[in-house]
């Protein structure tokens, strides 16, 4: 964790400099992205602020952890596969598990809810958040627990261009999330889903079955979380999984306000905008004494300010014509 | 077909606003439900279809039967299912949606691709506006053409009883004929309906029987000739009552309220 920024290298003609920062914030967007995509999806659909976001995330790194270096699960039973392989195996079996994890909370402590004030469910969530942070803790002994990735440390370099290769990975899996999404979203599911969104009456009164909706946005949303949280768990954003990776979530928040609560497309645009803006502070005014070494980190947030001042809802998001 | 029997429906636990209300809707037939402002017409639909439990409402006490089977404690997918199928009051498309898929919607619970595409095909002959406009977002629709469309939707259901929820509300008179024109057609073609409206007049005119309600129960209910003929409910529903003449409140007229009836 920390506000760790890749190639950073002071000596750096400007441009070379902007870009290599621009790619870095970029990536880091790409782990806002998903966050926020899993923040919005699940608010979406069933109006619930969900403040367990990050001990979902720190839970998914977590099970990463376990599946792909303590159990080595599912590549011991798979033979001579490579290791990327194999741990690109684990992290989809991590990501399966955080899936049904979401759809069982939502049955559990959310769908008994239905029809209560929305403070008390989003209560709710925030006493869920300790549970998971507190089981995943003890989990992994308080301590910080590598994830086993296969790209490490190892940058690619083109030219003075210089980015790490989870970074890379990481927009690429923001890509095929976002392709994933777009397909999902025209299937009868998320067809489903759209219209819960929209109105929940009308869905139902369309013969939609709600509790079903709820469990797969949560489903959907939990295993969202948990993509947010590995990639903030490896180089260069972390050194593993550990207490404090759940924090992930609340650095993801202003991206969620930026973009719109309720927009999918604001929740990429907001987690791009805030993570080229944090890094981009931290290249530039990381050295301005005054303003505080972890200034970077202060940005995002005065970032949103600013975007609720001029436009309350977010850049995408809809105004609150709740219909009643 | 449907049969409602001695509903009573209260909101929160306190607000009781049916009290005993019963009615029925034979196979074919187009039923009128008519009351004024606040009587308790969409509570009824609600309770049909499953739709109060969001509203916080429950029913007390009472059935509601559909082809034999007690439905009042299904949620609102398998009433769907069974066949009974809505146009809600005030159109409610899915505005960010296009025709399209808000018509999908309407189908959603039918997994069978081959009868889905009919209904679609069907749905789209019947309007053919909405053919023109498959791909436009349904918000920028006018309300003429959103109430073609929310009925469209709910055709996709392949519904055996329709239920439409004041369906001439703000049209103007042309549209209002020409959604009268609709339901007609759509009975026809062997969809029993139940047509909830304020408009008595028109629908009186294709309804086959119609039930007057007021504050939560039926006050009045006869062959629509019968109905259009009664001198109160010319007075009250028709518009017809003498000009400048103070409109007494519905209440005042005894005979309706004292009439008690029950429907098995
Ligand atoms: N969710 C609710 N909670 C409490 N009271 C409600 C609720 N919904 C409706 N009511 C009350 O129930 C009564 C009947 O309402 P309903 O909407 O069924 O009437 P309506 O005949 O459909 O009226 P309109 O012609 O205006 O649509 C009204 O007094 C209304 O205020
Ligand atoms: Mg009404």
């Amino acid at each position: 964790m920390g506000f760790v920024v890749v190639a950073q290298v002071v000596t750096q003609a400007p441009v070379e400099r902007f870009l290599n920062a621009l790619g870095s914030g970029v990536a880091l967007g790409a782990i806002y992205a998903m966050l926020a995509l899993g923040f919005v999806i699940i608010f979406k659909a069933t109006q619930v602020v969900n403040f367990a976001h990050g001990g979902l995330a720190a839970l998914g790194a977590y099970l990463v952890s376990y599946f792909a270096t303590v159990s080595n699960i599912p590549g011991r039973w798979m033979g001579d596969i490579s290791v990327t392989l194999q741990w690109t195996l684990s992290a989809l079996l991590a990501l399966a598990v955080m899936a049904f994890i979401g759809v069982v909370i939502e049955r559990i402590t959310i769908r008994p809810m239905i029809g209560e004030p929305l403070f008390a469910v989003a209560m709710i969530t925030l006493g869920l958040d300790l549970v998971i942070r507190t089981t995943t803790n003890d989990l992994m002994n308080n301590t910080n627990q590598g994830l086993g990735d296969p790209w490490g440390v190892l940058v690619v370099e083109i030219g003075f261009f210089r980015i790490a290769q989870t970074q890379i990975v990481a927009i690429v899996v923001l890509l095929l999330v976002g392709l994933l999404l777009a397909r999902f979203f025209k299937t009868r599911t998320g067809l489903a889903l759209r219209a819960t969104a929209f109105d929940q009456e009308v869905a139902m009164a369309q013969g939609i079955s709600v509790g079903k909706v709820f469990a797969i946005a949560w489903g959907i949303g939990a295993a969202l979380a948990a993509l947010g949280g590995i990639f903030s768990s490896v180089a260069p954003r972390g050194a593993g999984v550990d207490p404090f990776t759940a924090l992930i979530a609340f650095r993801a928040f202003p991206a969620i306000i930026i973009g719109g609560l309720d927009s999918i497309k604001g929740a990429v645009v907001g987690g791009l905008i805030v993570g080229v803006a944090e890094v981009l502070a931290g290249t530039y005014l990381g050295g301005v004494a005054w303003l505080g070494i972890g200034f970077g980190g202060v940005v995002p947030w005065l970032l949103m300010m600013v975007v609720l001042l001029v436009r309350p809802y977010g850049l995408f998001g809809t105004p609150e014509i709740r219909r009643v | 077909m449907l049969q409602v029997a001695n509903l009573e429906v209260v909101y929160r636990d306190v607000i009781l606003v049916l009290r005993g209300l019963s009615l029925e809707v034979r196979e074919g037939q187009i039923v009128a439900l008519l009351g004024a402002n606040g009587a308790g017409k969409t509570t009824v639909l609600r309770a049909i279809t499953g739709l109060l439990d969001i509203h916080e409402g429950d029913i007390a006490k009472g059935t509601v039967t559909y082809n034999g089977t007690e439905i009042h404690r299904k949620d609102a997918s398998q009433i769907v299912k069974a066949g009974i199928a809505q146009v809600m009051e005030g159109r409610r498309v899915f505005a960010e949606m296009t025709v399209e898929d808000n018509l999908r919607t309407g189908a959603i619970s039918n997994k069978d691709s081959a009868k889905v595409k009919d209904a679609y095909n069907r749905v789209l002959e019947m309007f053919p506006l909405l053919a023109s406009r498959r791909k436009d977002t349904a918000g920028y629709l006018s309300g003429g053409e959103q109430q073609m469309l929310a009925i469209g939707r709910a055709m996709m259901a392949n519904p055996s009883l329709l239920i439409f929820d004041e369906p001439s509300l703000g049209l103007a008179p042309m549209l209002v004929a020409q959604i009268r024109d609709t339901i007609v057609d759509i009975n026809k073609a062997g969809t029993s309906v139940l047509l909830i409206e304020q408009n008595a007049k028109m629908a009186l005119s294709i309804a086959e029987y119609g039930y007057i309600m007021e504050t939560g129960k039926v006050v009045m209910d006869g062959d629509s000739k019968k109905l259009l003929a009664d001198e109160d409910v010319k007075e009250f529903y028709l518009g017809l009552h003498s000009e400048g003449g103070e409109r007494k409140s519905f209440r005042d007229v005894k005979h309706y309220k004292r009439r008690k009836r029950w429907l098995s």
